[in-house]
């Protein structure tokens, strides 16, 4: 029988000829990343499997918000210079994982890496088997250099067309959510004619929030745009791509049309089964509306926003809160004149950070209010107050929806 | 660690999230702290009636969310198990690698009612409730390895990798 993607690379990491759906293998991890985070309960290892396939990331509560962080951060760089880890992306090369991860090749077709971070699934886009596992066995990876995984059996996402305008790879993942729900134990394969269509941005925004639908991978396959990208980036070409073989076992084979797509919102509490074609969604004023993430605070979400928001103001009652997702993004952001449009249009641009996203820092909602926003989750309390509310859509959607005040077609601000 | 397991139950159901589970601003709190706020929205106070030997039964897609270390504070907590109807491999995972039972029990719901006394078998794949009983799958033996060792980091301890964190090594 052939192989899915994420089948042929646990295969190759793991020295098999053959794996299938169901199987436990141990498998090589070709970078295992770690983040600040980890380092707030770090049982210090005496020795460690590779520096060379290890990198250290600062980026869930950068500048250090509290003294526990601030001593996190101290650790993380005496680890990272005890074992001479190079990739250290310390406060000024920072940035929050997936970003980075993607600003220095760090996910590479056919390999597997593995990260503390739920949302390490944006790594997919890169035809890369890349997902979050928990903090000890990040750890473990880190000594011994591997570790196991279950083969969960695949869904097949088969793209056709290409989005219309103010439709992004946002609004394909809420559709997806919205139409066929929780993806619990399965990856995700994401491939077919329209995928040429789908720019990296918005693949790593579909790879990224496969965490929503709770899948274990969600990956892509990998063409000339995939690799443009990578040779951008100063990706190694010692990498081999996986592709699907034409018999690989699909527990579910599903068609996307892009073409058909229109900007969708996904309502508070959770995406699956809660997202709905933006006319289906209750007319709601916001407090606060907020772009950023690992999903979404790419360079291309920065100009979409600069671009709506260029020459308008932000409504009186919202605050607009812009977080770029890594310190390159802000550097080309500022270059490129997105932050002066947005600054001057009422919006705050913070520092590269996930802080806001996961309610510990800059940007934490209130209890009775509502924000919109277009970073990765949207669980009761999650960014703040359990009282508070969030909706979740693209940037487009946030940007046009902060002109307003209310919850707003983005095809309307943009006509 | 034994592989069967009895206990008092407590039920949650669908779709439990791990910021539910451990909210945001309890990550830069230390362990027994954090754990106070467990559940802090969905069951509030329910951190204070656990006791010491307590399962927790959830229905579909249990832990879907971040990798917080949330078996840490249900173990600080006393909780000597998890069955669900199925969970997030994430928060399965990190259950296992913490040395806390997490067993996929299809039917569970209907099966379990809060307080109830069950008892688990993980090697046999049977779970007993009264005189009813469930089969789930057996817990696979690397995952029991893991559970006998107590999670992966007193394994890496014995394998050198870590200082034993009781100063003895």
């Amino acid at each position: 029988m052939g192989m899915t993607m994420v089948e042929k690379i646990l295969a190759r990491a793991s020295g098999r000829p053959a794996v299938q759906a169901g199987d436990t293998v141990v498998a090589k991890v070709d970078m295992n990343i770690l983040i600040d985070l980890m380092f707030t309960q770090w049982p210090d290892p005496l020795s460690i499997a590779d520096a060379e396939r290890t990198a250290v990331i600062l980026d869930h509560a950068v500048p250090a918000p509290s003294v526990v962080d601030a001593n996190a951060a101290v650790l993380a760089r005496e680890f990272a210079a005890r074992f001479g880890i190079e990739r250290f992306f310390d406060v000024g090369r920072h940035g929050i994982c997936h970003q980075v991860i993607a600003e220095n090749a760090l996910a590479l077709p056919g390999q597997v890496l593995t990260c503390t971070d739920s949302h390490t699934c944006a790594g997919g886009a890169y035809n890369n088997a890349a997902r979050g596992l928990g903090p000890v066995e990040i750890i473990s990876i880190l000594c011994t250099g591997e570790t196991w995984y279950s083969v969960a059996p695949t869904i097949r996402y088969e793209l056709t067309g290409a989005p219309a305008p103010g439709v992004t790879g946002k609004d394909v993942f809420l559709h997806l959510a919205g139409t066929w729900g929780d993806a619990t134990n399965h990856t995700l394969e994401f491939g077919g004619p329209g995928l040429a269509s789908l720019p990296m941005n918005d693949r790593r925004t579909i790879a990224t929030q496969g965490a929503e639908v709770s899948a274990d991978f969600s990956v892509f396959e990998f063409d000339e745009h995939c690799a443009a990208y990578l040779a951008e980036h100063g990706a190694p070409d010692s990498f081999t791509p996986a592709a699907p073989d034409p018999d690989a076992a699909y527990v579910a084979t599903r068609t996307i049309d892009l073409g058909a797509l229109v900007p969708y919102v996904a309502r508070p509490g959770k995406v699956s089964e809660n997202a709905l074609p933006i006319p289906e969604i209750e007319d709601r004023a916001v407090q606060q509306c907020f772009i950023g993430s690992c999903a979404n605070g790419q360079l291309e979400d920065l100009r979409i926003a600069a671009e709506i928001l260029g020459g308008r103001q932000v409504a009186r009652d919202v605050r607009l809160i812009v977080t770029p997702a890594s310190q390159q993004v802000y550097r080309d952001a500022v270059r490129l004149g997105y932050v002066q449009a947005l600054a001057d249009a009422g919006a705050v641009v913070t520092n590269s950070t996930c802080g806001a996203c996961f309610g510990y820092h800059m940007g934490v909602l209130g209890a009775g209010e509502v924000c919109l926003t277009s970073s990765t989750r949207n669980f009761r309390g999650r960014m703040g107050s359990p009282d508070a509310e969030i909706y979740m859509a693209s940037t487009a959607t946030v940007a046009s929806s902060a002109v307003i005040g209310r919850i707003t077609d983005p095809r309307k601000a943009l006509g | 660690m034994s592989h069967t397991i009895t206990g008092r139950t407590w039920v949650i159901g669908d779709s439990v999230d791990t910021d539910a589970l451990y909210p945001g601003f309890a990550m830069r709190l230390p362990v027994p702290e954090a754990a106070t706020h467990v559940l802090y929205d969905l069951r509030p106070g329910w951190s204070a009636q656990v006791r010491p030997g307590d399962i927790l039964v959830a229905g579909r897609n249990f832990g879907i969310g971040s990798s917080r270390q949330v078996a840490a504070l249900l173990r600080h907590l006393g909780i000597t198990a998890l069955v669900a109807e199925d969970f997030n491999s994430l928060f399965h995972r990190n259950a296992i690698n913490h040395g806390l039972p997490a067993v996929t029990v299809p039917g569970v719901s209907n099966l379990v009612t809060e307080g109830d006394v069950i008892t688990l078998d993980l090697e046999a794949g049977l779970l007993r409730n009264a005189d009813t009983e469930l089969a789930f799958s057996p817990v696979p033996p690397m995952m029991l390895e893991i559970l006998d060792a107590g999670g992966l980091l007193p394994r890496l301890v014995a394998a050198g990798y870590l200082a034993d964190p009781s100063g003895k090594g």
